[in-house]
């Protein structure tokens, strides 16, 4: 498989006296495809790891590439293409923007990128929102939904684009068992139907056992690389 | 419709007791400033009406005193040709004297044509009682005079020259221009009538015209002088002879723009520090939309966009505002029955400050847009 992202003896510090280093000499590869976990402690670098490795985060040295190309040079316009392109985000909070529908929210990555959805995709929006299960509140506002509901439209809108990734931070951080259940059944489904590479951040151990790959953070480094 | 102007409708609107808050405070602001500057626009064309408006604007006259000039047919073609002239009449004008029982009163005899008459002195439409010239032997005076005469429509009117020409006329009018020294000492006449009683000939003592922008008459009067060309002229025009009313007037107009502009500055910051703090309030749908790969460009426009709306919705209603107040104080603030100014309704100047208000709104809007390009993504995640 080829690599869709890259991280080449990436160091990352905090501004502070003196400066506070996260991660020390990061090498990894994420091939397209794969289904992957980092986990590790709350403080370790994971979620500065996933930050960097979506372009949302430059690294202080050491190189990303994202299908090949180093991210280093880009400008921040450039870096938001590939991101708007290439990566669908999920995180901890839904972060939906409250003043749209679930519709709008999830069209919005697509808008951004090229402006007004056709028609194909907005059936592709109605297959994730049938996907997700969420079909009925697709054009409730985002504040009238459940938080299960919000979440899920969360992962619906990080798909739109049809990016090469998914990265999602903590995603069923603030959900219940059986919605949890319910979200990495779907990412499972979604990465074996279209190839999407899923890079999931957790510090549950029982969520990356469910992944085919475990990247284990400890103090900024990668203590272990597990593939099953 | 861009993406961005979207979101900054749907911004707006997710507040909407918000919005209409600003709105208004801004619209009653724009208010304010529209109606000073139209207040302040309709006193000072009122008063300059009530001061030139019923008389010559420019006037030729012999440079010599008690001269009268030959040339003046000339003189009217001249001025006539100019298109930044209006009606010019000529005038036959000099002193006599009436009798109030045995005692003469001073009066000043004007022999006008039909264009001084109607359209430069406004005689015709201020005539109360009676009716214009008519004949040779016909005159006009103003309603003081009558009343210091004490004289009837009809009655006979002898008038004596300094000469010792004595003729009677007969009064077929009455008028009231409102100005003292025109309505108490005026015997009017026509041209023909004037020249016969001083000996004139074909003679008259000036060429008056109005021009229709007031502020022009130096000008056309320097084009005038230019085209004739004759120094036994004196071309004299109402803005040299009213210097202190038209400092007065420029200093009012230098207040009122001060004032206005107070204004629209005061509206550009609460615009600036109200988006400031949308861009606060919203920092987390900006962090996620640049996370979504939301240029820095398009994502600082949402707050020059709010702001541009802020200034369209502001302007309108406040323009609404403010000629409804002007409105208001035409109909109500009156004296002896009579509105104090009259109601003009400036859409040149309506419109400029429509666009003014745009403007400050969209600059107010690129202080939030600025504070909008240092958010990251990363800010936003990291606060959960």
């Amino acid at each position: 498989m080829a690599p869709v992202i890259e991280l080449k003896n990436v160091d990352k510090f905090y501004p502070g006296t003196p400066p506070i280093q996260v991660l020390f000499g990061i090498d990894v590869v994420f091939e397209a495809g794969s289904f992957n976990s980092i986990v590790g402690e709350s403080g370790s670098g994971k979620s500065t790891l996933l930050n960097i490795v979506g372009t949302l985060d430059r690294p202080t040295s050491g190189e990303v590439l994202v299908d090949g190309i180093p991210t280093a040079g880009m400008k921040k316009d450039g870096v938001a293409e590939v991101r708007n392109r290439t990566i669908g985000f999920v995180f901890q909070f839904h972060y939906l923007l409250p003043e749209f529908t679930a519709l709008e929210n999830v069209l919005m990555p697509h808008v951004i990128g090229h402006r007004k959805p056709s028609k194909e995709v907005l059936e592709w929006a109605d297959e994730l929102f049938e996907l997700a299960g969420i079909s009925k509140v697709k054009n409730n506002l985002a504040t009238k939904m459940s938080g299960g509901q919000q979440q899920r439209t969360a992962i619906v809108r990080a798909l739109i684009n049809k990016p090469r990734v998914i990265l999602a931070d903590e995603p069923t951080g603030n959900l219940d068992s059986e919605n949890t259940a319910n979200i990495y059944k779907r990412f499972r489904e979604i990465n074996e139907r279209y190839g999407t590479t899923f890079i999931i951040v957790t510090h549950d151990r029982r969520v990356a056992e469910q992944t085919d790959r475990i990247v284990e953070i400890r103090d900024g480094r990668i203590l272990m690389d597990i593939n099953k | 419709m861009s993406l961005p102007l979207r979101i900054a409708i749907r911004f707006l609107l997710s507040g909407k007791t918000q919005t209409i808050l600003i709105v208004g405070g801004i619209a009653v602001a724009i208010s304010v400033q529209v109606f000073v500057g139209l207040l302040l626009d309709s006193l000072q064309l009122g008063l300059i009406e009530n001061t030139v408006g019923n008389s010559p604007q420019i006037s030729i006259t012999s440079a010599e005193e008690n001269v009268t000039i030959g040339r003046w047919e000339e003189i009217v073609t001249v001025a006539d040709a100019l298109t930044a002239t209006g009606p010019v009449g000529v005038a036959v004008s000099a002193n006599a004297f009436v009798n109030k029982g045995n005692d003469s009163v001073p009066v000043l005899v004007r022999g006008l044509d039909d264009v001084s008459i109607e359209s430069i002195y406004g005689l015709a439409g201020n005539l109360y009682e009676g009716s214009l010239i008519a004949s040779s032997g016909d005159v006009l005076i103003g309603r003081d005079l009558s009343e210091e005469l004490e004289i009837e429509l009809g009655d006979r009117l002898q008038v004596r020259t300094p000469g010792g020409a004595a003729v009677d006329y007969t009064v077929t009018g009455f008028f009231d221009i409102g100005v003292a020294a025109i309505d108490g000492s005026w015997v009017v006449t026509n041209v023909r009538t004037a020249q016969n009683l001083f000996g004139f000939g074909d003679r008259v003592t000036s060429v008056e015209m109005k021009v229709p922008d007031l502020f022009t008459a130096d000008t056309v009067a320097d084009d005038i002088e230019g085209l004739l060309d004759d120094d036994s002229l004196d071309i004299s025009n109402w803005k040299d002879e009213n210097e202190s009313l038209l400092n007065a007037i420029q200093s009012q107009a230098i207040s009122s723009n001060m004032i206005q502009v107070v204004i629209i500055i005061s509206v550009a910051i609460a615009i600036a520090s109200i988006l400031s703090i949308s861009v606060l309030q919203k920092r987390r749908q900006v962090g996620i939309l640049k996370a979504m790969g939301i240029k820095d460009r398009a994502a600082s426009q949402i707050f020059v966009y709010q702001g541009l709306l802020i200034g369209v919705f502001a302007g309108i209603v406040g323009i609404a505002l403010g000629v409804g107040l002007l409105w208001a104080f035409t109909t109500f603030a009156t004296s002896g029955g009579e509105s104090v100014i009259d109601f003009r309704f400036d859409s040149v100047f309506m419109l400029r400050s429509f666009v003014v208000a745009i403007v400050a709104s969209g600059i107010a809007g690129l202080i939030p847009a600025r504070r909008s390009l240092q958010l990251t993504p990363v800010e936003v995640i990291r606060e959960g």
